[in-house]
């Protein structure tokens, strides 16, 4: 309750049905024999000083109306049977802000050129500050991230959480998905090292079997024949640039989505029925079996 | 149900009145002037938009159609190659990335035996035709294998075994002053017939010649 007075009022938790607004006051006694202690100017500035947070809430909020949107978000209704499995997007998202966040750092310090990506690679992890530990933290954190994003997918496909309505938001996830890949893919030649130098290699010219078009996707990636020295710095502007912004766009897209449509409840769990069902031919008369007409 | 009256809001029915002409009115137009602009903004926005987004992808796809000069590298005497097994010549094939942009060749004379121009000299490349990992040449067997995932060729470059779909790659040579030079590289059929390089992993020849066709950013055939 006494953080509740610290929420500006549209931002609180809506009462449950029924039960009011709280206690009603006292009526008012007769002013004129015991007058209200007048406070303290010290006691009104604490007041005041009290209801600062909320009075700055109160005023972003009449300026951009969104304390409606974001009580329709936080407080949205889940449906029961709602698991620690429905965590695993939002693990997903915190893996992808960690790697958002540990990429900006690292480009501090790293060098997008071939003959100085290794040599800015090796000054972070044995120089830098803490250097060997953010990188790693984006390095394995990208691994995590790839396990993660397969086990929301495979949470949302084996609780049928893709059917209609939410088929879009599959497909965004699919997006999501690729890009997330070809973040992989991209990132992975940056140390520009013996391993990622052939791994980028072998994965260009998979790449280039397609037939028609795939070695013009290999030269596209290249920038030329062969691996050179445009390589490098277009898969730094691929891995950091534009991907990133897609991918922000999108799970903007589907984080919208999740909120709007709601979430499913596990498959396990059946419909429920009202206890007294009322029989059908009272509800086409517009009563159920009290006599009081239905809600909805 | 929401019938006629509900959309006029419980007002009288009116009987129906001419429309008033819209400003700017005149006898046998095709098209509003509210339309006009309409169609105007919209095709200048597109006009805008292509301004941005077409030299930006031009920029981006432009390597593709790029071809690099041609370079030829000195990589040894005449004498220094025999003709019954190779010699390891490493070169400088893309600029500009120091080591990276070397690659490795096995060159020896053409042989008689295997019905080549004895003048001729036959430069490897060892780039796998797998997935371009580095093969070697293994002296013992007369046989170059891969590393990665088992790929096989005979003396020639020819596959023996493994997942490789078609010969080794070899590159143009030449002999300027008694000096062996190695160019650009070029792939081969099953047949050993020069075609433009391919990345690895594409197969030559036939249909495929259609179904992965050659880029603008390699060299002709010799």
């Amino acid at each position: 309750m006494k953080l509740d007075s610290l929420i500006p009022a549209p931002l609180r938790k809506p009462a449950k049905p029924g039960t009011g607004n709280g206690t009603p006051g006292a009526a008012p006694g007769d002013l004129k024999t015991s007058p209200p202690e007048r406070p303290s100017e010290a006691q009104r500035i604490a007041d005041r000083a009290k209801e600062a947070p909320a009075d700055v809430l109160a005023w972003v909020d009449q300026r951009t109306g969104g304390a409606g949107f974001l009580t329709g978000m936080l407080y949205r209704k889940v449906p029961k049977g709602t698991n620690w499995f429905y965590t695993l997007g939002s693990a997903t998202l915190f893996a992808f802000i960690v790697q958002a966040v540990t990429g900006v750092f690292l480009a501090m310090f790293y060098v997008p050129s071939a003959t100085e990506a290794y040599s800015s690679i090796s000054h972070i992890n044995n120089d830098v500050f803490l250097g060997q530990f953010v990188h790693g933290m984006h390095k394995w954190g990208a691994t995590v991230m790839v396990i993660l994003i397969f086990l929301h997918m495979g949470r949302t496909f084996f609780f049928g959480a893709y059917k209609y309505p939410r088929e879009l938001n599959w497909v965004i996830g699919v997006v999501l998905l690729i890009l997330t890949m070809t973040m992989a893919f991209t990132g992975y030649l940056l140390p520009f090292d013996q391993r990622s130098f052939w791994a980028s290699i072998v994965g260009i010219n998979i790449n280039g079997t397609g037939p028609i078009v795939g070695p013009y996707l290999s030269d596209f990636l290249r920038a030329g024949p062969e691996l050179g020295a445009t390589t490098l710095a277009r898969f730094y502007a691929i891995h950091m640039l534009l991907i990133p912004g897609a991918l922000i766009a999108l799970i903007g897209a589907h984080l919208y989505l999740v909120v709007k449509l709601g979430t499913t409840a596990p498959p396990w769990l059946r419909a429920e029925r009202p206890k007294s069902a009322a029989p059908v031919s009272q509800l086409e008369a517009g009563t159920d079996g009290n006599g009081s007409p239905p809600t909805r | 149900m929401a019938d006629e009256a509900d959309k006029r809001n419980g007002a009288e029915a009116t009987p129906e009145r001419a429309k008033p002409d819209p400003p700017g009115y005149f006898e046998g137009e095709s098209m509003t002037r509210r339309r006009a602009f309409t169609v105007a903004a919209q095709g200048l926005g597109g006009i805008a938009g292509a301004a941005i987004v077409l030299p930006a992808v031009g920029f981006a796809v432009a390597p593709i159609f790029h071809r690099g000069k041609e370079r030829w590298e000195v990589v040894g005497p005449v004498d220094d190659f025999v003709e019954d097994t190779y010699r390891q010549v490493v070169f400088t094939e893309t600029e500009g990335i120091a080591d990276a942009g070397k690659t490795l060749a096995y060159v020896r004379k053409g042989s008689e035996q295997l019905g080549e121009d004895p003048g001729e000299i036959v430069a490897i490349s060892n780039r796998c035709a797998h997935l371009g990992c580095p093969v070697r040449f293994v002296e013992a067997a007369g046989n170059f294998i891969c590393p990665c995932h088992g790929g096989v060729y005979d003396f020639v470059g020819k596959v023996l075994g493994g997942p490789p779909v078609r010969p080794l790659d070899r590159f143009q040579t030449r002999i300027r002053a008694g000096q062996v030079e190695v160019g650009p590289r070029y792939s081969v059929t099953s047949q050993l017939e020069a075609v433009r390089a391919r990345d690895p992993g594409e197969f030559t020849g036939g249909i495929w010649e259609y179904l992965y066709p050659p880029r603008p950013s390699t060299f002709p055939p010799p």
